[in-house]
C-alpha cells in the first residue's frame, strides 16, 4: 500500500503541479459564484438568454462570433419559431438567380453573421484595433468566465500620470491596463424581456453566461456524463481491488 | 505432418486455428501461464497502461481525422465543428488532448520505474534502449498533433521548435525548410505535420511490439532487482497480474475521467484558443506541460546551438545509461548512496518542468542551470562513480526469501516449490 501511495502523489503532484504553472496573470481576478461551475453545474437559461440579447444589441455591433450558428439558440431555451425570427431579422450577401449579388434573411442553419465583411474592415471601423471573435472568448483566456466579467466592470479613470492615447481607455483586467473597447455596457443599455433592472453588473453577468455557453456548449451533457463515468469506475476499482485481493490471498508476497 | 503445431487446446475450431497458426498457444504461453515474478509492486502497472494509452490516442484520433481538415483555413474550424456538431466530437477530442498528457504522466513513471530499480541493466539494455525510441517517437507526435488545431500556440509551438534546427552547422538551414515544406509554417507544414502525425503512432506501436518481444525474452526485472532463481519466485501472469494491472487501470481510468469531464482545459493553454495569426506573436510562448522540462534545457544556456545540443542529448544519454551506470546492483532499495542522487535527480526533473514554464528570468534561469547541470552529472559524475564506491547493502538470496523470512515460515535451507505457492495451488482459483 506505501508504494501504492507513492505512485498516486507522484501522479497527482504532476496533475496539479502543471495548471499551477499555466497561471500568468499578475492579479488574482475577483471570483464570481457562477451556476455552471462545480461538479454539476448548469446553466441559467434565463441569465443565458439575457445574455444572448446584451450580446445581440450592444456586443454584436463590432464583435463577430463564427463559431455559433443560429440553429445552437434553441439550446438556450429558445423555441424554433423564435430562434427562426432571430435568424430572419439578419441579412446575408447571396447570389440571385442571374448571378448578381443580392440579399437574403437568415435561416437557422447560418453562422452569426459578422459585424463586418473582413478584418481590414473591423480595424478601419474600430480606429486600428480589430475586435477579437467571441465564440471562444471565454476558453482563450485565463480563468475566461471571471476575466471576462471582471473585464467588463473594470473601466475605471486613468490613475494619475497614466495618459491614455486616443481611442484608448483605461481597465483594470486589461493586461497593461490599456484596451480599445470603449466601455460596451451602460445603465439601461438593453431593455430586458423579462423585467430583469438592467445594471451594468446584470448585464456583464448575464453576457458571461453567454459567453461560456458559446466557449463550452457541451458543459451540462460532459458534467452530467462525467458524474456517471466516475461513479462507475469507483465502483469498478473497488469490485477489481476486492477481486485482486481475493485472488492473491494465499501468495506470499 | 512434420511442422504443424501439436495443439492442446480442446475446442475444435480452436484446435484447428491454433495447429495452423499457433496464435492461441502463443498467448497461452506469453499472457496465460508466463512466469512473472511475484513481488511485483504497482509501478509494475504503467507499461500495461501506456500500451492501453497508446490504443485509445489511436481509437480516438482515427475518428478526429475523419472530421479534420488540415488546411490554415479550415484546421481551427473544423476542430470547432468537432467540439459543436460531430456527435460526442467533444468527448473524442477532450479524450485525445488530454489522452496526450496521461500518456506522458504514465510513461514518465513508467521510465522512473525502470531507472528506480535498475531494469536498464544486463540482460535489459536493449529493452531499456527501445523504450528510449518510443519515447523520442512520442515525443515528436505530440509535438505534431499540438500543431493540428491550428491555434495561437500551435502555430508558435511549431515556429520555435522547427527553428531549432536551425542552430545545426551548415545543413540547419536546409532542414527547416524541409521541415516546414516552404520558407515559414504554413500550409505545407501542417499538412505535412498531420501526415506524419498520423504514421507515428503506428511506428510506435511496431516498436512497443519489439519492446515487449524483448521483455519477454529477458522476463521482467523486479522491485528486489534480483534474478528469478526458482519457480517459487514467480506466478503464472494470468490471473495474478492481470487482475492487478486492472486495479491500476480502473485507478488510472478514474483520474483521466475526472480531467476529461470536468477539468478539460486544466493543463491546456488558453491561447491555443484563438487562432493562429502570423502577424501577432503571444506574450508567453511556453510548450505544453510534458515537454517542459526539456524546454527549460534548451533555455539554460544563452547558446542556440548549445541549448538544442543539451536538450536532445538529456535524452539521448539514456542510450548510453547501461553503461554508464557502473554498479551491479539493479534496485535502489539496496543502493544507500544511490538513492539521494536519485531523489535528487527527480527533484531536478521537477525543478525544470517547473521552470520551463516561466519567463526565462532572474531566479528561474539559476534554478534552472542548476536542474540541468545536475541531470548531467548524475548520468555523466554520478553513476559511474557510484559503482565504485557505493557499498550495497546485501541482497536477499531470492525473490522468495525476504517474504517467507518476514512470516517466519522459511524452512531451514531454504523451500522448494512449484510455479504455484504452496496455500494456491492446493486451493483451485476457477472453483473456490
Amino acid at each position: 500500500m506505501r508504494q501504492t501511495a507513492s505512485v498516486v502523489a507522484v501522479a497527482m503532484s504532476m496533475l496539479f503541479a502543471a495548471p499551477a504553472m499555466a497561471q500568468h496573470t499578475e492579479a488574482a481576478l475577483p471570483e464570481q459564484s457562477w451556476s455552471f461551475g462545480g461538479l454539476f453545474g448548469t446553466y441559467d437559461r434565463a441569465a443565458l438568454q439575457r445574455g444572448f440579447q446584451v450580446y445581440n444589441q450592444v456586443c454584436s455591433n463590432c464583435h463577430s462570433m463564427k463559431e455559433v450558428y443560429y440553429r445552437n439558440l434553441s439550446q438556450i431555451g429558445l423555441n424554433e419559431e423564435q430562434v427562426k425570427a432571430i435568424a430572419a431579422s439578419k441579412t446575408f450577401a447571396t447570389l440571385d438567380d442571374s448571378g448578381q449579388p443580392a440579399e437574403r434573411p437568415g435561416m437557422p442553419a447560418d453562422h452569426f453573421r459578422s459585424p463586418f465583411p473582413n478584418d481590414q474592415a473591423a480595424r478601419a471601423a474600430n480606429g486600428g484595433a480589430l475586435p477579437p471573435d467571441q465564440s471562444l472568448i471565454v476558453a482563450a483566456r485565463e480563468d475566461g468566465s471571471n476575466y471576462v466579467y471582471d473585464l467588463l466592470n473594470g473601466y475605471e479613470d486613468a490613475p494619475a500620470g497614466q495618459t491614455m492615447a486616443p481611442g484608448q481607455y483605461y481597465n483594470k483586467w486589461m493586461p497593461g491596463n490599456r484596451i480599445a473597447m470603449p466601455p460596451p455596457l451602460a445603465e439601461g443599455a438593453v431593455d430586458y424581456a423579462d423585467g430583469t433592472k438592467a445594471t451594468v453588473a446584470q448585464m456583464a453577468s448575464d453576457v458571461t453566461q453567454f459567453l461560456t455557453w458559446t466557449s463550452h456548449p457541451e458543459l451540462e451533457t460532459r458534467k452530467r456524463m462525467g458524474v456517471k463515468a466516475v461513479l462507475f469506475l469507483a465502483l469498478m476499482t473497488g469490485l477489481t481491488y476486492a477481486l485482486k485481493k481475493k485472488l492473491w490471498k494465499d501468495v506470499a508476497h | 505432418m512434420a511442422g504443424l503445431h501439436q495443439s492442446e487446446f480442446k475446442n475444435p475450431v480452436i484446435n484447428w486455428v491454433d495447429t495452423r497458426l499457433p496464435l492461441f498457444t502463443m498467448m497461452q504461453k506469453e499472457y496465460g501461464s508466463f512466469p512473472t515474478p511475484k513481488n511485483f509492486n504497482y509501478f509494475w502497472n504503467f507499461g500495461a497502461l501506456a500500451i492501453v494509452n497508446l490504443v485509445i490516442m489511436i481509437a480516438t484520433g482515427v475518428f478526429l481525422a475523419m472530421n479534420y481538415s488540415p488546411g490554415v483555413e479550415t484546421a481551427f474550424d473544423s476542430v470547432q465543428r468537432i467540439m459543436r456538431d460531430v456527435n460526442y466530437g467533444w468527448l473524442l477530442r477532450y479524450v485525445h488532448q488530454n489522452g496526450a498528457s496521461m500518456f506522458f504522466i504514465v510513461v514518465y513513471i513508467h521510465i522512473f520505474r525502470a531507472l528506480y530499480y535498475g531494469s536498464y541493466k544486463k540482460p535489459r539494455e536493449l529493452l531499456f534502449m527501445l523504450g528510449v525510441v518510443i519515447f523520442l517517437l512520442m515525443m515528436a507526435t505530440a509535438f505534431m498533433g499540438y500543431v493540428l488545431p491550428w491555434g495561437q500556440m500551435s502555430y508558435w509551438g511549431a515556429t520555435v521548435i522547427t527553428n531549432l534546427f536551425s542552430a545545426i552547422p551548415v545543413v540547419g538551414d536546409y532542414i527547416v525548410t524541409l521541415l516546414w515544406g516552404g520558407f515559414s509554417v504554413a500550409n505545407p507544414t501542417l499538412n505535412r505535420f498531420f501526415s506524419l502525425h498520423y504514421l507515428m503512432p503506428f511506428m510506435i506501436t511496431g516498436v512497443v511490439f519489439l519492446h515487449i518481444v524483448a521483455l519477454h525474452i529477458t522476463g521482467s526485472n523486479n522491485p528486489l532487482g534480483i534474478d528469478v532463481k526458482s519457480p517459487q519466485d514467480t506466478i503464472p501472469f494470468h490471473p495474478y497480474y492481470t487482475t492487478k494491472d486492472s486495479v491500476g487501470l480502473c485507478v488510472y481510468l478514474l483520474i483521466f475521467a475526472a480531467l476529461v469531464f470536468f477539468a478539460p482545459d486544466l493543463l491546456g493553454d488558453p491561447d491555443n484558443n484563438i487562432p493562429a495569426n502570423p502577424l501577432v506573436t503571444p506574450a508567453h510562448i511556453a510548450p505544453e506541460w510534458y515537454f517542459r522540462p526539456f524546454y527549460a534545457m534548451l533555455r539554460a544556456v544563452e547558446w542556440k546551438l548549445g541549448g538544442v545540443i543539451l536538450m536532445f542529448s538529456s535524452i539521448l544519454i539514456l542510450f548510453f545509461l547501461p553503461w554508464l551506470d557502473t554498479s551491479p546492483v539493479r534496485s535502489t532499495r539496496f543502493r544507500p548512496m544511490y538513492k539521494p542522487f536519485m531523489a535528487v535527480f527527480v527533484a531536478s526533473f521537477f525543478v525544470l518542468l517547473w521552470v520551463g514554464g516561466k519567463p526565462p528570468e532572474g531566479l528561474y534561469v539559476v534554478l534552472g542551470r542548476v536542474a540541468t547541470a545536475y541531470w548531467f552529472l548524475h548520468f555523466l559524475v554520478v553513476l559511474p562513480l557510484l559503482g565504485v564506491f557505493e557499498k550495497p547493502y546485501a541482497l536477499p538470496e531470492s525473490i522468495s526469501a525476504p517474504v517467507l523470512k518476514r512470516r517466519r515460515i522459511l524452512p531451514p535451507g531454504g523451500g522448494g516449490g512449484g510455479p504455484l505457492p504452496a496455500g494456491a495451488a492446493a486451493k483451485p482459483m476457477a472453483k473456490s
